[in-house]
């Protein structure tokens, strides 16, 4: 007979499961920096790639002279696209249906655009080679507007698609259009809006910025030409993607490519990409049979590797007096830059948009966008949200400010009053989407209860008061969010990249001695994967997380996935590692009942064992059903532990939070100072509290950066104003102020264990609720809409205009 | 981001670096902190073919408090700036202004010789040393030579100091009475939008003695010697500090940049010399 000690609580703790805030099994190795990331990796023989690029945003390029550069001493070739034009390679397909130059054919589309690749023994000659490469350019006219881009007479940007009037998506309707994707009943809500009491119409504009992750993209490929392998390691945030573009395009078979994304410093969507660089390396390994590295430094990455946003989002958003919304409509010039290089699923060329109706019951509504080339770098990728997730969100967070200030109303009140209803969940939204489930008004009176709303909304009334009589002149600002995402990306049926379908996988190994290893198709860049997965599991198959290890990032050994971005790891690798985890409990269930000499049905599950029902002495422990799996004959049954699952999540998961940011603001000056931040977030069944907070902490400091100073500026002639971090805002802890977070938890009734991903929620509510914090600041004082980012002289200009300078 | 070649010399004296840069003239350049050079070198905007490290030069650090005088060798971080007791004590004015350059990591290795130097109009040493009426020691091939802060500008990143010169020390009277630097900047690590080092001495009442500077506002750091007059005689009231901040306004010219246009700098510029003009009076 079995001792019942320890008892069940202290079993259950010591797998480290569910909601236990298990400490990250990655720091160890981070916070001593033993980290091992791309560029880490030395190879003997291995070469350095790096680009000439472009110092014009459109021009032609007339001639290309390397006999210099050859010369540099340690310089060995100069790719151009005349060298990877006899191999197809000299254009590539981008994951958005559209094709983009590897080295520039002719012309060029942006500044930092890659023109030639210098091969050289190390990094400083290939520096050197690079200036030694002599381009001739003959300037074009550069177009940086994307409505001046639709005018009639704007130069061609893209000849290679001159008179072509079909695109991947669609009509084009103008040389430099792309596509124009439609969601909803256009008719319907024009009508609408035609005859409701009220209707608010507005531009906003989310500016473009950049995921900037710390480390910036590289690559190391390495042809082994007497085994015809290739490897591939590189800051790869969907490795298996990849190695199936990688195979496509480069004509190598796939089970001959090994692609291996090793530690990687940060994603944030950057890294979603196909770039020039691992095109141009591996071309370069195999022409050379050396290894090839080629490593960006901070300007490349921020000039020419994949940015974010750039929508204009023109709104009319229309409702009855007592403000209940009855229509919405929202029409987007998406400027993509000079190649439609968003990572996007396939169907959706602006991505999730159609989330723009939020958190709120609209009954009818109408999105287009239209996609515009332009003399800007190509990207346009889900930075820190699910693809266009945290543009709809801005849009709609600011549409019901707007709204607010037309019926005069209070904005958390007119939030109240539309919000969608617990018991209207799973809910039909107007513009396609089925949100599984939901409780917003629970969350928003917690939220407004935290930060005494009522008591700031006085507080502030009284600061105008003081203001107008000149004792002050700081204004207070209360910026509220209540956002819902659409995450984890997603069903098969709807969701694939550039074919692939994007479901997500896990494969179980369980060792004799009962510990484990799991590897999945996702890459973690920061996520902590190697600690949440293990946790999962550990709540799963009863064996300690401690016991567990995580593996993801080598196309060799790792089951095929869809990678990393979109919030879609928990939603769905998650959803496979409880899978696997369930069919190795029930083979575990023959097993111990074959050990117990039971029924298979006579025994069940308790916490990390199967005990005869009614006889809990009576048990076998996982570790030892492990370890009979590798040992015993069972009749009818296998011998070994493993298991795998491939999961096609049903929907999506639909995260949604209230957010609640109080800023004071130096009219004179334009400084603010974030007073309080408040950060309520509902993401389902909570895997562990303390890697929440910290993606909560990371986000909103990211949304923090958007929000009040980053972003890709160009000049009128289409240089980059903001390519260094000097220019560009990247928050350190100095700026960073202090968060509080809260929760509530609404499961996701269709993921197995009710988890919706979290990573992202931060950023697509941290942006509307500082920026509504700043527009609230001056509502007194007839503010509507100004645009982000809210640096310091766009702050002292709305005051400015607003005629509060005296 | 990676410079051209360069070679790398390493005296240990002052008289060796300046045959160094004797021999190679144009070509050679001496290297402080390297926080500015360094990053126009990768950049590849300065190409420099002999880098003449003063690091070891020990003669060009050090801090001392003599008398009426402050001394500061060339070489000495703006990290022992702030670090200094002494220091902080006869001129906290340096330690204000030291914290709000840049951030720690740029500080331990900054100079203060690489900062005056230098003649970027974002650095903040040059204006507080016009503040204090400071005088560079420069020495050349032909000798030794000094030249008051307030002469040494002529415009961005041209100085007065020849390019066979190497500066030794700055030093300055031990200032008195109220002082304050006040800066505006985008974040941690960023020049200036716009700054201002005040010192005012008040007996009676009375201002007996203001000095005003400005940084990152016009091509080289502004010391407005009208900005002072107005103050002194006057009680610092209001009408007073409004006269101060108008002759300190008229006497910059900013240009536009990421930061922001003209009008925008202007208008700062007067908030910020307000504060610093309040402040150094409420510590007079
Ligand atoms: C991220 C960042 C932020 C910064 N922010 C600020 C800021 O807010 N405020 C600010 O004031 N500065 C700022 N700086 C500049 C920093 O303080 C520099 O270190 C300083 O301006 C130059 O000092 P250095 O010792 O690094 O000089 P170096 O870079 O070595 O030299 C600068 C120039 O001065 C010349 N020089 C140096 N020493 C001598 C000498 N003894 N005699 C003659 N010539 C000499 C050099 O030849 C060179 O031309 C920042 C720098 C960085 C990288």
């Amino acid at each position: 007979m079995n001792d019942l000690t320890p008892s069940r609580e202290e079993r259950t703790e010591n797998l480290k499961g569910l909601g236990c805030s298990r400490k990250r099994v990655e720091d160890a190795r981070f916070t001593q920096g033993k980290g091992n990331y791309v560029d880490d990796i030395k190879m003997p023989g291995m070469l350095f790639g790096d680009f000439v690029r472009s110092p014009y945003a459109h021009a032609r390029v007339k001639n290309i002279n390397s006999e210099e550069a050859l010369k540099v001493p340690g310089v060995l070739a100069v790719l151009t696209a005349k060298d990877l034009e006899p191999l197809g390679l000299h254009w590539m397909p981008t994951l958005a249906g559209d094709k983009q130059m590897v080295l520039a054919d002719g012309k060029v589309l942006f500044q930092g655009q890659e023109v030639a690749f210098v091969v050289a023994t190390d990094r400083y000659a290939a520096a050197d080679g690079i200036e030694a490469v002599e381009v001739e350019y003959e300037e074009l006219p550069v177009v940086v507007d994307p409505f001046k881009a639709l005018d009639p007479d704007a130069p061609v940007l893209r000849e290679d698609l001159e008179g072509q009037t079909e695109g991947a998506h669609g009509p084009r309707k103008h040389h430099n259009h792309i596509f124009l994707w439609e969601a909803g009943d256009k008719e319907a809500t024009e009508s609408v809006l035609a005859s409701a009491d009220v209707v608010a119409e507005e531009m906003v504009y989310y500016h473009r910025t950049h995921p900037c992750p710390l480390e910036p993209c590289g690559c190391v490929a390495s042809m082994d030409k007497v085994n015809g392998k290739l490897t591939l390691w590189g800051t790869f945030q969907a490795p298996h993607a990849v190695r199936t573009v990688a195979s496509l395009i480069s004509g190598i078979a796939e089970h001959n490519i090994r692609v291996i994304s090793p530690d990687i410093g940060g994603g944030f969507g950057n890294k979603v990409g196909v770039y020039p660089g691992y095109v141009c390396s591996i071309v370069a390994s195999i022409v050379t049979g050396k290894p090839v590295k080629w490593i960006e430094d901070r300007m490349d990455n921020l000039m020419a590797t994949a940015f974010a946003r750039d929508y204009w989002m023109k709104g009319k958003i229309a409702a009855t007096k007592e403000g209940k919304i009855t229509g919405l409509w929202c029409h987007t010039t998406a400027d993509h830059g000079g190649f439609d290089a968003c990572a996007d699923p396939t169907k959706f060329p602006a991505g999730f948009m159609n989330i723009c109706t939020g958190s709120y019951d609209i009954p009818v509504a109408y999105l287009g966008v239209d996609g515009v080339y332009t003399n800007k770098a190509p990207g346009g990728v889900a930075y820190r949200c699910s693809f266009r997730v945290t543009e709809a969100a801005y849009f709609i967070e600011r549409m019901i400010e707007i709204l607010a200030i037309e019926l005069n109303m209070d904005a958390a009140e007119l939030r109240r009053i539309n919000f969608i209803k617990k018991e209207q969940f799973p809910y039909q939204s107007a513009l396609g989407w089925e949100y599984d489930s939901g409780d917003y008004h629970t969350a928003w009176e917690k939220a407004l209860k935290a930060v005494d709303y009522e008591g700031l909304r006085k507080e502030q009334a009284e600061r105008v008061e003081a203001f107008k009589r000149g004792e002050t002149r700081k204004l207070l600002g209360i910026g509220l969010t209540h956002f819902t995402e659409i995450v984890g990306a997603g069903p098969v049926k709807n969701c694939d990249i550039l074919g692939l379908g994007m479901f997500d996988s896990c494969e179980i190994r369980i060792h004799p001695t009962g510990s484990a290893i799991a590897r999945l198709g996702t890459i973690s860049q920061g996520q902590g994967h190697a600690t949440t997965f293990a946790q999962i599991l550990a709540s799963e198959i009863g064996l300690p997380a401690d016991s567990i290890t995580i593996e993801e990032g080598d196309t060799d050994t790792a089951p095929y996935g869809l990678g990393t971005y979109g919030s879609r790891s928990t939603p769905v690798a998650g959803a496979a590692t409880a899978m696997a985890g369930r069919k190795i409990r029930a083979k575990a269930q023959m097993i111990a009942a074959y050990l117990l000499e039971v029924h298979d049905d006579d025994v069940e599950w308790d916490v990390d064992r199967f005990a005869v029902k009614g006889a809990p002495e009576r048990f076998k422990t996982m570790a030892e059903i492990a370890f009979a799996a590798y040992n015993q004959a069972i009749p009818g049954i296998e011998p070994g532990l493993e298991a795998v699952s491939y999961y096609d999540p049903p929907n999506m998961t639909y995260p949604f939070g209230a957010y609640i940011c109080v800023m004071e603001i130096d009219v004179d000056t334009g400084v603010h100072e974030i007073r309080q931040f408040y950060a309520l977030d509902d993401c389902g069944t909570r895997i562990n509290p303390m890697i929440i907070e910290g993606q909560v902490h990371g986000g909103v400091t990211e949304a923090l950066a958007i929000a009040m100073g980053q972003e890709i500026a160009y000049d009128e002639m289409g240089n980059v104003k903001t390519g260094t971090l000097m220019d560009f805002f990247l928050p350190t802890a100095w700026e960073t102020p202090n968060y509080t977070t809260d929760h509530t938890t609404t499961p996701s009734p269709h993921h197995p264990i009710g988890a919706k991903g979290v990573g992202e929620s931060p950023n697509v509510g941290g942006v509307p609720a500082f920026s509504n914090a700043v527009h609230d600041a001056f509502r007194a004082f007839g503010l509507r809409q100004s645009h982000m980012p809210h640096d310091h002289w766009r702050i002292w200009k709305t005051a400015h205009d607003l005629g509060l300078h005296g | 981001m990676i410079p051209a070649r360069f070679e790398y010399h390493r005296p240990s004296d002052v008289s060796a670096a300046l045959a160094i840069l004797t021999e190679h003239g144009d070509d050679a350049r001496v290297l402080a902190g390297g926080h500015s050079l360094i990053p126009m070198m990768k950049l590849r905007m300065a190409a420099i073919e002999h880098l003449i490290d003063l690091q070891d030069i020990a003669e060009l650090k050090g801090i001392s408090v003599d008398g009426g005088t402050i001394t500061i060798g060339a070489m000495t971080t703006q990290h022992e700036l702030i670090d200094n007791a002494d220091l902080a004590k006869a001129a906290p004015i340096l330690r204000e202004a030291a914290l709000q350059i840049a951030d720690p990591q740029v500080r331990y290795v900054g100079t203060v010789g690489g900062n005056v130097a230098n003649g970027d109009p974002g650095n903040d040493m040059p204006g507080l040393m016009q503040c204090l009426g400071a005088t560079f020691h420069l020495v050349g091939p032909g000798g030794t030579r000094d030249v008051a802060a307030r002469d040494y500008y002529e415009a961005a990143y041209m100085t007065d100091r020849e390019d066979d010169e190497i500066l030794v020390s700055v030093s300055f009277p031990v200032p008195e009475g109220g002082y304050a630097y006040e800066k505006q900047k985008r974040k941690i690590g960023d020049y200036a939008t716009a700054a201002c080092a005040v010192q005012v001495t008040m007996a009676g009442g009375s201002c007996t003695a203001a000095s005003i500077a400005m940084t990152n506002l016009s091509d080289t750091p502004i010391w407005s010697k009208d900005a002072g007059a107005v103050l002194v005689g006057t009680d610092c009231g209001p009408g007073a500090i409004g006269a101060a901040v108008d002759a300190a306004v008229a006497a910059i010219d900013p240009t536009e940049d990421n930061r922001g246009p003209v009008e925008f700098k202007k208008h700062v510029a007067g908030v910020v010399i307000r504060r610093a003009i309040e402040r150094a009076i409420s510590r007079a």
